[in-house]
């Protein structure tokens, strides 16, 4: 094992480089995510930050380096993660219900040829419960808001069961209730000792919502607890040259340390 | 119109393929890839063409497998051209199956023309005929009763179709509806993606002979796509894509014997006119559809959801 990412770190990223027809996206990622955090990955548009959770996942391949889950290669570990894609990457004209959705989390547990049974289904019912639309469980996924969906995707990595939860940004375009259901949602997970990486993009709430922050332009700028992290300086290297968004840091930046 | 068994036959292999067309036409249409039928039905032309020329025999086990590696080499092509060529995958498969098609023209030109492996019975099938070439089901001494011997092909990749999606119910649903996920659970998509090529390959050999290619790429597309229009739920779906696909099956041959004889037209064929029929059930649901065209004109203007108060 490697001295600087050693297996008690839920996911270690070491020299990790992914390119696409040769243009770099992610470039030489060295990583260290602690257990139990809940880590923000925050950096402007085409940072790499989601080709970041896709490499980890093998999702996409990776030009050089590697991503351990607890020392391990991912094929080995995935059992203990659950994936929350971006609520876009799917069809939500597809002819399955919110329960059905859901169900679809247990399938690794259930295994090849066997079908779901009355147990998967109670699971499911019980996780769309936790995120508050349970009562929506049999409707057809198009007929759901943006927010009820990205609720059944939750619900989904709910019923994982996972020890580190991967989420591509859960918070992209949904109401404010839904953003404050699935934060604390997040924290209830956090509070059961589960790590949970979140691709993020407002500012605004970093500080508020992670205890831990990797700051990410193609490089990894800065990555540690969020109020060693999230900084000015730090904020002005990862978005660069991107003026109009200063305003937005300062803003954020008065945040910092408020509840 | 003379009703005979032949009629019963014809309605028989016709009802048979449309169903084996459409259960990986029902998953086509999920992955949104429908025309992927239409590629893997022409580009499994040459595949059938080597797999003679290397066996010289027409045996159903040396087509259905050079069909397989076809259809599975087609799959690769078109995703290896998207990747590497920068093209958008439609411009893929349309390179793809053109050019398999034609090589695989020039193949039964060149060197199979004496024999019969002829082209256009590829195109439009010869279900007329089936009825000519006859196995015995079973006998007894005051009756026997056969049937066609495509009949017999094409209910076994029926039923390998129906075993096949059986079995991987729910790895097809969520290889569909979310390959990433597929991929972290360790279901492999891509499998997935390659078994329906290859079933779409399988199916689409068994069906040449009898029906021709234009009414198998029909009968992967249409019935799927009426029965999107009639319900969202898979099982459903599933099951009126079946129905359609029977339903065409047999107006299409009672349209193709009473049409010409009731607007004094020229000789239809069965199997165009179960591509048609397949065509006009698809607009009946597209009209009168729960979503269709007339309940959208004249509906009552739906009332808006009530507010829900979230949490």
């Amino acid at each position: 094992m490697r001295p600087e990412h050693p297996p008690e770190f839920p996911l270690a990223v070491h020299d990790l480089t992914v390119a696409y027809h040769r243009k770099p996206v992610l470039w030489d990622v060295d990583l260290n995510i602690p257990e139990g955090s809940l880590t923000g990955i925050v950096g402007p548009n085409g940072a790499g930050k989601s080709t970041l959770l896709k490499a980890c996942l093998d999702l996409i391949p990776t030009t050089s380096g590697e991503a351990l889950i607890y020392g391990k290669p991912y094929e080995e570990q995935r059992d203990l993660i659950a994936y929350v894609p971006q609520r876009e990457s799917v069809d939500w004209d597809f002819p399955v219900s919110a329960r059905d959705v859901v169900a679809m989390g247990t399938y690794r547990k259930i295994g090849w040829f066997k079908r779901i049974g009355a147990k998967q289904k109670k699971q499911a019912l019980e996780a769309l419960e936790q995120v508050g639309i349970g009562h929506l469980a049999d409707r057809q996924i198009s007929q759901l808001s943006g927010g009820q969906q990205q609720r059944v995707f939750l619900a989904r990595a709910l019923v994982q069961d996972a020890q580190i939860y991967f989420m591509d940004e859960p918070f992209a375009a949904v109401d404010a209730a839904t953003e404050q259901a699935i934060i604390e949602l997040l924290k209830s997970l956090n509070a059961r000792g589960k790590t949970v990486l979140c691709v993020h993009h407002d500012l605004a709430t970093v500080s508020r919502y992670f205890d831990h922050l990797v700051l990410l332009n193609m490089r990894v700028v800065a990555s540690g607890p969020t109020s060693e992290t999230f900084t000015r300086e730090n904020l002005q290297k990862t978005y660069g040259g991107k003026l109009n968004l200063l305003d937005d840091v300062a803003q954020a930046l008065k945040n910092v340390g408020r509840p | 119109m003379n009703w005979t068994v032949n009629d019963l036959h014809i309605i028989l292999v016709g009802s048979l393929c449309a169903m084996a067309c459409a259960l990986p036409g029902t998953f086509l249409l999920l992955r949104r890839m429908s025309m992927m039928g239409d590629a893997i039905s022409h580009a499994v032309l040459p595949g059938l063409a080597i797999a003679f020329l290397v066996s010289g025999t027409r045996t159903s086990w040396w087509m259905f497998f050079g069909a397989a590696v076809a259809g599975i080499l087609t799959a690769l092509f078109t995703q290896w051209i998207t990747r590497f060529g920068k093209v958008e995958r439609g411009a893929a498969m349309g390179i793809v199956f053109t050019t398999l098609f034609a090589i695989g023209l020039i193949l039964i030109k060149q060197s199979a023309d004496h024999v019969d492996l002829d082209a256009s019975c590829v195109l439009y099938g010869a279900l007329e005929y089936t009825p000519l070439n006859l196995v015995t089901l079973f006998e007894t001494e005051t009756s026997i009763v056969q049937i066609p011997k495509a009949a017999v092909v094409i209910a076994s990749t029926l039923l390998f179709n129906i075993i096949v999606i059986t079995l991987f119910f729910k790895e097809f649903k969520m290889a569909s509806f979310d390959p990433s996920l597929a991929k972290t659970q360790g279901f492999r998509p891509m499998l997935m993606h390659y078994l329906l090529m290859t079933m779409v390959a399988v199916t689409t050999v068994a069906s040449f002979e009898a029906v021709g290619s234009i009414i198998v790429i029909a009968m992967l597309i249409v019935p799927p796509a009426t029965a999107f229009l009639l319900t969202r739920r898979l099982s459903v779906l599933i099951a009126t894509s079946m129905t359609v696909a029977v339903l065409s099956a047999v107006l299409g041959h009672l349209s193709s014997q009473a049409l010409p004889y009731l607007l004094g037209l020229p000789e239809t064929t069965s199997s165009g006119m179960m591509a048609t029929a397949a065509g006009f059930l698809f607009l009946l649901a597209w009209l009168f559809g729960p979503e269709g065209l007339i309940k959208k004109q004249t509906g009552e203007l739906e009332k808006p959801p009530e507010l829900e108060l979230e949490d």
